[in-house]
């Protein structure tokens, strides 16, 4: 990710969790980054960090922070937790001059084999609960976010496909759908 | 745990001219202050304790009386604010009336009590003479400034005013400026004092008077401010103090009883004119005033760190109210993070310690 990010620059992580990432990027870009979050373990985690860390439900709309005010906005693997993942694509895009969403995909050949085999809600990396514990409220494939994008007319600058072992692979190219367990698109409107 | 025990209050004399925004000055001033913990040799662990409407210098510990400060339960070793680790400095702010120059103090001028010839002060006033406070201390840079209620808006003050003076700064159940409802509350409070035969234009220290059933009356208001209808409910509900209805117009309901009782209390400790500046001093409070009400704009100079805290039961200053210092904070790219707290307990949350509220604090003063 670090690749598409400037040095200094301000980065808004929405749904930051316990802040990793936040503070890989301070410590090794100096970012002046920020997190959004609604967890209470998240948020003390963050504080303890010494990060900024702002409690706000992501769901209840993003109206608060101004147009273009980050240089990047982050949402990483959040996407698929979220009420209107539509209206947050929209505002993450509005805020950020850039933004990075990740997304689990649901349509990796082991998710499609187990659906088709066992005729069960897999449970995998991206999806490691059972369908009646899981916090996935909208879970898609790399095809439908993309369409979605389209649909929204938000550009997909770059993407970058992630194998189930948190690799970047040309292989992957191949049949991104199939092989991808994760992907990262680089959005702007 | 160990408890912080029992705390000898200090006064400092200020012999030097504090030029008011009033336009007013006073020539000379005392401010009397508890501290607890000890300052490092670096000098660099202090923080600044801000009180709210009512509050005084007594913050943590025991006093003379044997009382406990109204923060004791966030101010003690291995407590949100720890005294093994800060010097905790906590004064009586000027125009105040447990020790500090205040209306009840001897106006050097007249040799009679100032009463209503006090000048009316504001958060800028209380913000310069602390900064005074704290260079008498030796304190060139306070590691965090906090308050709840009137106490966060000083604390967002000094983080204005003094940027280079301060690292730290926890603004908890506070807003930016009041609302017309807030103002009301406080007019009703002052009416309620002024009406009072007993007030005597405010020179009744000289009548050997004092107002307090105008000063109860005024605490009756502004203490159904500081909790929640649900805190309320929970206390006292529709609970009878004789478990019968009386038919007459003295108490029936044990919410009526608790409200007299401290009405009572408080117009026995505290002083009416005092009442009526700080309430004046909450309304004028209005930083982004000089900017055309440009919130964004003044918080510019901002360079510390600055912690947000709000309780969901606060009707009083609601979480939105912090919401806005905080989405300006964000706008200018200041240091900021927020917390939102589940509590009953209505604005007197602050003086809580619920679970995340102390944890956030610790974490954001240790960090």
């Amino acid at each position: 990710m670090s690749k598409w990010l400037e040095p200094r620059s301000s980065v808004l992580d929405l749904g930051c969790g316990e802040g990793e990432l936040l503070e890989e990027l301070s410590n090794s870009l100096a970012i002046k980054g920020y997190g959004i979050e609604i967890g209470n373990k998240n948020i003390e985690a963050c504080l303890k960090k010494g990060l900024n860390i702002i409690q706000q439900d992501i769901d209840d709309g993003l109206e608060n922070i101004g147009t273009k005010s980050f240089e990047t906005v982050i949402l990483s693997e959040t996407i698929h937790v979220l009420k209107k993942p539509d209206q947050a694509l929209k505002e993450i895009t509005r805020i950020g001059k850039n933004s990075i969403v990740t997304i689990p995909n649901f349509a990796h050949w082991s998710s499609r084999l187990s659906l088709l085999l066992k005729g069960r809600m897999p449970i995998s990396g991206p999806h490691p609960s059972s369908w009646y514990e899981s916090e996935n409220l909208h879970i898609c494939t790399l095809k439908d976010f993309e369409d979605l994008c389209n649909s929204l007319n938000i550009n997909i600058m770059d993407r970058i496909l992630i194998s189930s072992s948190n690799k970047t692979s040309t292989h992957l190219n191949i049949l991104p759908n199939l092989l991808s367990h994760y992907a990262m698109y680089k959005l702007s409107d | 745990m160990m408890e912080i025990g029992k705390v000898i209050p200090t006064k400092a004399f200020i012999e030097e001219k504090i030029n008011l925004e009033c336009g007013r000055d006073l020539d000379s001033y005392e401010i009397v202050y508890e501290t607890y913990g000890n300052l490092n040799a670096e000098r660099n662990n202090a923080i600044l304790i801000c009180h709210a409407l009512s509050g005084n210098h007594h913050a943590a510990g025991l006093n003379e009386e044997g009382r406990q400060g109204w923060w004791h339960e966030l101010i003690g070793p291995d407590k949100a604010i720890d005294t093994n680790k800060f010097f905790i400095v906590s004064p009586n702010n000027l125009g105040g009336c447990h020790g500090t120059t205040g209306p009840a103090s001897i106006n050097p001028v007249t040799n009679r009590p100032f009463g209503p010839d006090f000048p009316v002060l504001t958060v800028i006033d209380w913000v310069n003479s602390q900064l005074k406070l704290a260079d008498l201390l030796g304190i060139d840079k306070w590691h965090a400034v906090i308050g709840g209620s009137l106490g966060g808006m000083q604390a967002l003050q000094w983080s204005i005013s003094y940027p280079d003076r301060i690292k730290k700064a926890a603004i908890i159940a506070a807003a930016p400026k009041l609302s017309a409802q807030n103002i009301a509350f406080n007019e009703v409070a002052r009416q309620a004092i002024i009406s009072d035969p007993d007030f005597h234009q405010g020179r009744y220290l000289e009548n050997n008077e004092s107002p307090k059933k105008g000063l109860g009356l005024a605490r009756m208001v502004g203490h159904i401010t500081y909790l929640s209808d649900e805190a309320m409910r929970n206390k006292f509900g529709r609970e009878l103090r004789e478990g019968k209805l009386n038919f007459g117009f003295e108490v029936d309901f044990q919410v009526e009883s608790y409200l007299r009782h401290q009405g009572d209390v408080f117009s026995d400790r505290f002083d009416a004119n005092t009442y009526l500046l700080m309430t004046k001093l909450l309304d004028y409070f209005d930083p982004a005033l000089e900017n055309d009400g440009d919130l964004i704009k003044t918080l510019s100079p901002i360079q510390s760190k600055i912690l947000v805290v709000s309780f969901t039961t606060d009707w009083r200053f609601a979480p939105e109210r912090s919401k806005e210092i905080v989405d300006a904070l964000l706008a200018s790219k200041k240091e900021v993070s927020y917390l939102e707290v589940n509590s009953s307990h209505g604005h007197d949350s602050f003086l809580f310690p619920e679970e995340r509220y102390v944890n956030a604090i610790n974490a954001f003063l240790t960090n």
